[in-house]
């Protein structure tokens, strides 16, 4: 199981915590005196992981609030531990499994994405996950099964942004199951090697880098196999702006805004916005599922 | 009402200058912010959301200073040039945010202002106020003499215009939006209603 995916970065491009923490003095200081823009280091070139503090104070989780805050000031309240996800719909095996009996049949890796939002921000973060795959194949997934839909966790007493309804609650979200089944698909547990915070999506999360970062749901508590495209929360929300797939793809635009371009967080005040890539740069590994597809009518 | 009685003494001896001075500081200090990484992770939307919700706030603040004297007592009359003029500001850091570190392409900014009908509407509200910003002054006042006063009746429009692109600027279903809303079109509300009542006893009294 697992490392059927070769990434292309590695380790060396994790930039050490103590590295990035002396970087940011660095750049700090730099910014006192107004040279931030001569300081971003070489490596920052192409694909150069966040810092920790970015990744983890910069979040869209509005259960907990829809300021980018709001989840790293909220999420504390939120009880991971129990934490069960119900497996259901069409499995050899459906039920409730426990976050611990499923990490001791996983295998934990490292995968290093690009993470690309719908609000064209981004960042490139590293994450510790196992693949979908291996979890939806631990359930069994029955003949006729076309889509697996996901639900977050809802428990108003520990979240307390689902008091306005911003979404219909609980958080849904779905994939086709060749989506689901694609080896960069992964559930992440971990990011820089550490657990994930709740304010990213504790204990698990989805990650499928080359769609829009609102498809890869958080605090996944509930995974359904259907034979119909299952409902998904933006979707319902605003069908216009937010599709099924919502691939990353430079050429169709969100309605308010364009989506040919993005803006690195980490970059500073004068940080140059950098082109969006087809399929957020994983067009060699997945493009193949869409062949044939008008991707402007399926956004 | 002692309190508000107090509240206009003090306010008469606050010079206006100092408004002017704090509205020109804080946008100073927030870029310092930026610079040294005070505003968190992603400073080009703090600045660029701070500076618009602060020009909607003094756009309120401004719509309610007649209100506010009509049924509190409270004057702030002698700051409403102030007010104004300092949302204009605001509203054009908002802009230059958006256009120099937000979109910086201007092919996409005039893309953005043509096809994005938020977009279109703050920008029209950001005309409407730009020949206000420059009128705001005496000689203006003077030389332009009945027509100052319906020109800056644009204020009005260019309110409810910021208020409706803050609503669609938001995802989902949010509640601060509307509330801005709400309070622009209450003020404009009840100023027709009042000047509404004041046409009606002129009549009367011929």
């Amino acid at each position: 199981m697992a490392h059927r995916w070769k990434n292309d970065l590695t380790q060396a491009d994790v930039t050490p915590e103590a590295a990035y923490l002396n970087r940011r003095h660095f750049m700090a200081g730099l910014a006192g005196v107004g040279l931030a823009s001569i300081a971003k280091p070489a490596l920052a070139e192409g694909l150069e992981p966040n810092s920790w503090e970015e990744i983890t104070s910069y979040n869209n989780f509005y259960e907990f609030g829809t300021g980018k805050g709001d989840p790293a000031e909220y999420a504390h309240l939120m009880k991971t531990d129990p934490w069960t996800i119900k497996i259901d719909g069409m499995v050899d095996r459906p039920g409730d499994y426990g976050f611990d009996q499923v990490m001791s049949e996983m295998t934990v890796e490292e995968r290093i994405y690009r993470f690309r939002c719908v609000e064209a921000w981004s960042m490139v973060i590293p994450w510790n996950g196992f693949e979908l795959a291996d979890l939806l194949n631990l359930a069994g997934v029955q003949e006729g099964a076309k889509y697996v839909g996901f639900e977050t966790l809802y428990r108003p007493e520990e979240m307390p942004g689902t008091q306005y309804p911003v979404l219909e609650w609980p958080y849904k979200e779905g994939l086709r199951l060749d989506e689901a089944m694609h080896p960069l698909t992964i559930m992440a547990t971990g990011i820089y090697g550490k657990p994930i915070p709740n304010q990213n999506g504790a204990p698990l999360r989805l990650v499928v880098p080359w769609k829009y970062g609102f498809k890869s749901i958080k605090s996944i508590v509930r995974i359904t196999l259907t034979d119909k495209e299952p409902p998904t929360s933006w979707n319902q929300a605003n069908g216009r702006e937010y599709g099924f797939y919502s691939n990353v793809n430079p050429e169709v635009s969100h309605p308010r805004w364009s989506q040919a371009s993005e803006r690195k967080i980490g970059g500073g005040l004068f940080a140059k916005r950098v082109p969006t890539l087809m399929f957020n740069g994983y067009e060699n590994e997945v493009a193949g599922l869409y062949e044939g597809m008008d991707l402007a009518k399926f956004y | 009402m002692p309190v508000v009685d107090h509240l206009n003494t003090t306010l008469r001896k606050l010079p206006s200058w100092v408004l002017y001075a704090v509205g020109a500081v804080y946008p100073a200090w927030l870029l310092y912010q930026g610079l040294i990484g005070g505003l968190g992770v992603d400073p080009v939307k703090v600045l660029e959301h701070e500076m618009g919700e602060r020009a909607l706030q003094l756009l309120i603040l401004g719509l309610a200073v007649t209100p506010l004297r009509r049924f509190t007592g409270l004057n702030l009359m002698k700051f409403r040039r102030a007010i104004g003029v300092l949302t204009f500001f605001y509203v054009l850091l908002h802009l230059l945010v958006w256009l120099v570190l937000d979109v910086q392409i201007l092919s996409q900014v005039w893309a953005d202002i043509l096809k994005r009908p938020y977009i279109t509407i703050g920008m029209v509200g950001f005309v409407i106020l730009l020949p206000l910003a420059l009128t705001s002054n005496n000689w203006s006042i003077r030389k332009l003499g009945p027509k100052w006063r319906t020109l800056h009746k644009g204020a009005y429009v260019a309110a409810v215009l910021g208020g409706v692109h803050y609503v669609m600027v938001a995802k989902g279903f949010q509640l601060e939006p509307l509330i801005y809303l709400a309070f622009i079109v209450g003020l404009l509300a009840v100023r027709a209603i009042g000047s509404g009542r004041s046409l009606l006893r002129k009549s009367v009294h011929g």
